[in-house]
């Protein structure tokens, strides 16, 4: 039975059968981007274990064919169970083993990435100054006690858990937060624009004069859901203080106060905090002479990081990202009217694998049809002799 | 005899093109348009000269590089050009705008006929309708459009560009442009005094400011609807600017560019049909360029050879000729046929080769920069790697392919030219030289590869069913050639991949996004490992290959075309619904083809006599190496 299974595992038609499985779903998943969006077909075919049939939300659904994370998976067992069963030295051999160890070192850097890079966004206006990107995707509700002298006590609370009729409790607050409604993307309309019928979600602050539609997910890559939610403050000595609509599209954060101290709410990005900050000097787009065409961005920026005693200047360009501390910036986009630059900030350990990977692949594959190359001329030399 | 009888045909085909590399001879007393074709000057961000704005203008507009009159008079682009330059209401007669679609043309109430070319005139009365309609489509996304709202917006862009191309060089309908400078340059200083009387509160000339507020409200238009940046900078690093634009900047500092007043001569003498006085004006230009900015006129000079030698569609001719030269040298035993395509691919090749490297020039990039360029070089790649396997082999199999993929590869460019300039500057994410020189290349040149198994799998399945003339050796050699560039494509395919992740990781910090292209790349990838490891294992053997090599043809023409009609993602320029059919149709006939060599062995014609091997005993084609 073991015997069997290390056979099947090992086998050369498990390899092309998996091949040809990433094949189909590489082709079936780009077809997806088209209604799906890039983002969400990735998340459905690629970064997936199945792919499922009817899609979610429906009650039921079937795994129709198996998703990249499980193709990938067996492959790499597939490939290293092979080598380890199979591997004999020899120099004939070498560039089959350098191709077969640089695409291991490539599968793994890939699952790595996938499961440990961090990509969030940082848009900064001229003259602005920040220590914090934010996530493309993901929102937070970010509970904020203001009453401390120097500093904001802000707890945030991921938007997974913003589910209808849950309620949060957290220690460090003295009031729970029940949610009402949520909306993964909507659209906020001031009441009286909304027309007849339209009823505000919530009873206090500017969510009691603003209407909220529905509406259905984001898919094209330069645009993003608009989450929003109402949520009621329970205090835990008793009673309700009403009913908030906190929504990314809301601009200022709404305030309220409980326990004798001052709080504001907001729906936002999530935040991820640096140990640094870095203010906009200068955005530039230039155009071609006569033309709408993109000739270059840049954006200069001042890096300080007290702890490591750095204040430089930085021009984060095209193809030129600022890598520090383990994270890049990179020049990604810029707001409609050149107001603010647009700065994709990626944390990726694991970054280096796909270089290596490549060296080793590529000669492996000189050296195997090298060899294949010479021995065909030795062979012709011979035939034609 | 025989044996010169490949020189002659190679002779024959080399002095036929070589008639077109001469130059034409201008009558003295007529227009001399191929000097003002050289004149350079600044579209879409890129110095050219107006024989090429001519051209990619009227390609836009008409569809086509010529003009073919109702009395079938023949204008060259630069003709047509030169009318709507200086003489706008004869070019507004001319039917250059194609129109087809049946409800683009209901809107005006004409009924669908024989005739697809209008005039301008004949728009005149309905721009406004037009424009209303085109804004409308212009919202969609190019994909969401349908057949008349695309055809809407195409009409809108056509008659815009004829516009903005009317109002470069002069005010459209002025009728004596050097008098009008004249009467604008005398009053610019009373002006500025009495502007400047007035800005100390002193008694001013009011006559004075109000006529050049109008002049300058009509440079002000001229110079908003510009297309063509004429006036060159003093400085060889200097700005370029529109004529309308020069005249404005004429008023701070004084006096009229020159070039504006050349212009205006050439437009006027043009106009009075003085043609000695307009050639001697073109002259006086091109030889302040020669002499002020040489490098900028040579560039120009050789871009306007470049356009009038046209060496793809020369080339095109050649590679037609070498791969029925090819197919023919199967048909007897003899080998001349056979080296005299050999000869006439050389010379193709090098025809090619000088179109692929005069364009780097122009451009100062590496060879692949957009997907009409891409066109060209997988063409040359595949052309190369086949007269290779030609040189070894010596068969023909090598010559037909190179033939028929470097004539369909620069079939398809020459379509994909409809767009315009083909040599556009890039976006600035593409502007980085080493980038486009090796991953670009590379995924390129896996393409080549890929289609060059293909064609060759196509050769051994047509011989093989239809003919008799799969002999063994042939059929062995095939299976070899495919086997050989499937491992090249495979390299190739693997490394370009890899550099465009390495690409994506330096520019947007990932290495792999899932985009489309992306995809379709390691589609491409993946089908190589596939068949090799098939190969390898023993799963297949020639005839496999050949089905195998003829998928690969499908997945790269997917993965060339197919996902940029997906209109997702970063790569997505350049979408084209016209194509969409084509590649439809080519993917279904190499469906065919598989079933058809998918036919039992028995039923190829080839195999059906003495020599076939049967189907058990399929010869290897070489040591199959274990899987590893």
């Amino acid at each position: 039975m073991l015997h069997k299974f290390v056979d099947i595992i090992t086998s050369l038609k498990l390899t092309i059968v998996c091949l040809a499985a990433g094949m189909a779903l590489i082709f079936a998943g780009t077809l997806a981007q088209v209604h799906l969006g890039i983002h969400e077909a990735q998340q459905r075919y690629f970064q997936s274990m199945f792919v499922w049939w009817p899609p979610e939300g429906r009650g039921f659904r079937i795994p129709i064919f198996p998703g990249g994370h499980l193709i990938g998976a067996v492959l790499l067992i597939n490939l290293i169970a092979a080598h380890l069963k199979r591997f004999r030295w020899s120099w004939r051999k070498l560039g089959i083993h350098l191709t077969h160890a640089g695409l291991i070192i490539m599968l793994a850097g890939g699952l790595f990435t996938d499961l440990f890079a961090v990509e969030s966004h940082m848009q900064l206006a001229n003259g602005d100054a920040k220590n914090y990107s934010e996530d493309m995707r993901q929102t937070e509700l970010a509970v904020i006690d203001t009453s401390g002298d120097d500093l904001d006590q802000v707890t945030a609370i991921p938007d997974t858990v913003l589910r209808p009729n849950r309620v949060i409790d957290h220690w460090s607050l003295p009031f729970r937060i029940a949610v009402r409604n949520f909306y993964q993307n909507s659209r906020l309309r001031m009441l009286s624009q909304a027309g007849e019928g339209a009823r505000p979600i919530a009873n206090q602050g500017s969510g009691a004069m603003i209407a909220v539609e529905p509406v259905t997910r984001a898919t094209a890559s330069d645009e993003r859901d608009v989450p929003s939610a109402a949520i009621e403050i329970l205090p835990k000595d008793g009673g309700s203080l009403g009913t908030w609509l906190v929504s990314d599209s809301l601009g200022a954060p709404q305030t309220f106060g409980c326990g004798g101290r001052t709080w504001m709410i907001a729906l936002r990005p999530a935040r991820y905090y640096k140990p640094y900050s870095v203010t906009l000097q200068k955005f530039t787009h230039e155009k071609y002479a006569g033309t709408e065409i993109p000739k270059d961005f840049s954006s200069k920026v001042t890096l300080i990081d007290p702890e490591r005693s750095v204040n430089r200047d930085v021009l984060i360009y095209m193809n030129h990202p600022l890598r520090y501390r383990g994270e890049t910036f990179y020049q990604a986009g810029f707001q409609k009217d050149d107001s603010a630059t647009i700065l994709q900030v990626v944390h990726n350990p694991s970054f280096i694998a796909p270089y290596v990977a490549c060296v080793i692949v590529a000669a492996g594959l000189l050296v195997q049809f090298g060899f294949h190359l010479v021995g065909f001329s030795r062979q012709r030399r011979r035939a034609i002799a | 005899m025989k044996r010169l009888l490949p020189w002659i045909i190679l002779g024959v085909a080399a002095a036929c093109i070589a008639t077109s590399w001469l130059p034409s001879k201008v009558a003295k007393e007529d227009f001399d348009f191929s000097k003002v074709g050289e004149i350079p000057v600044l579209v879409g961000g890129r110095m050219k000269p107006l024989d090429t704005v001519a051209r990619n203008s009227l390609l836009i507009i008409h569809g086509k590089q010529e003009l073919r009159l109702e009395d079938s008079r023949r204008l060259s682009a630069m003709q047509w050009l030169a009318d709507a330059l200086f003489n706008a209401s004869v070019a507004d007669q001319y039917p250059v705008f194609v129109v087809q679609n049946a409800d683009v043309l209901g809107l005006f109430g004409w009924q669908q006929s024989d005739r697809k070319y209008f005039s301008f005139a004949e728009f005149t009365p309905f721009l406004k309708q037009i424009d209303e309609q085109a804004a409308q489509s212009d919202k969609l996304e190019a994909v969401q459009r349908s057949a008349y709202q695309s055809a809407i917006l195409n009409l809108r862009n056509g008659l815009s560009l004829y516009q903005r191309l009317k109002n470069s060089i002069q005010p459209e309908g002025a009728e004596n442009f050097t008098a009008e400078l004249q009467g604008f340059a005398s009053s610019v200083p009373g002006a500025a005094k009495a502007a400047r009387q007035r800005a100390m509160g002193e008694n001013f000339d009011k006559v004075k400011l109000d006529d050049i507020a109008q002049m300058i409200k009509r440079y002000e238009r001229l110079s908003d609807m510009a297309y063509v940046l004429a006036v060159p900078p003093i400085e060889p690093n200097g700005e370029w600017h529109s004529v309308g634009n020069s005249l404005l900047r004429s008023v701070a500092i004084g006096e009229i560019d020159p070039a504006v007043i050349e212009y205006a001569i050439v437009g006027d003498a043009y106009r009075a049909n003085d043609r000695p006085l307009f050639n001697q004006n073109v002259e006086v230009m091109t030889d302040w360029f020669s002499k002020e900015q040489p490098n900028t006129m040579k560039r120009a000079s050789f871009e306007f050879l470049f356009n009038r030698v046209q060496p793809f569609s020369q080339s095109m001719a050649l590679y037609v000729l070498a791969f029925l030269l090819a197919c023919a040298s199967w048909l007897g035993s003899s080998s001349i046929l056979r080296r005299s395509a050999f000869y006439v691919l050389l010379l193709a090749l090098a025809i090619h080769t000088f179109g692929l490297v005069s364009r780097m020039y122009l451009q100062e990039r590496p060879p692949v920069t957009n997907l009409y360029s891409s066109a060209i070089f997988i063409g040359w790649g595949a052309v190369i790697v086949a007269l290779i396997l030609e040189r070894i082999f010596r068969d023909g199999i090598g010559a037909a392919c190179a033939g028929a993929i470097g004539f369909v590869t620069l079939i398809i460019a020459h379509h994909l030219a409809g767009s315009g300039d083909t040599l556009e500057m890039l976006q600035a994410v593409l502007d980085t030289n080493i980038w486009l020189a090796t991953h670009v290349v590379a995924i390129t040149t896996g393409y080549s590869a890929m289609f060059l198994a293909g064609m060759l799998a196509i050769i051994y399945i047509v011989r093989g069913v239809f003919t008799t003339s799969l002999k063994k050796q042939t059929a062995d050699s095939l299976a070899r050639m495919t086997y050989g560039v499937v491992c090249f494509a495979t390299l190739f395919s693997f490394v370009g991949t890899v550099l465009g992740g390495i690409w994506a990781d330096q520019s947007w910090g990932r290495f792999w996004g899932w985009d489309p292209k992306e995809n379709g790349a390691v589609l491409i990838v993946l089908w190589c490992a596939i068949t090799l490891h098939a190969r390898w294992g023993g799963f297949i053997r020639q005839r496999g290959l050949m089905i195998m090599a003829l998928f690969g043809n499908i997945v790269t023409s997917f993965s060339w075309f197919g996902v940029n009609m997906l209109g997702v993602g970063l790569h997505s320029y350049g979408f084209m619904q016209k194509a969409f059919p084509w590649l439809v149709g080519f993917m279904l006939s190499q469906l065919a083809l598989m079933c058809v060599a998918a036919l039992p062995l028995e039923r190829w014609r080839s195999f059906r006599t003495v020599n076939a091997p049967a189907r058990g005993q399929t010869p290897q084609v070489s040591p199959a190496p274990s899987p590893g």
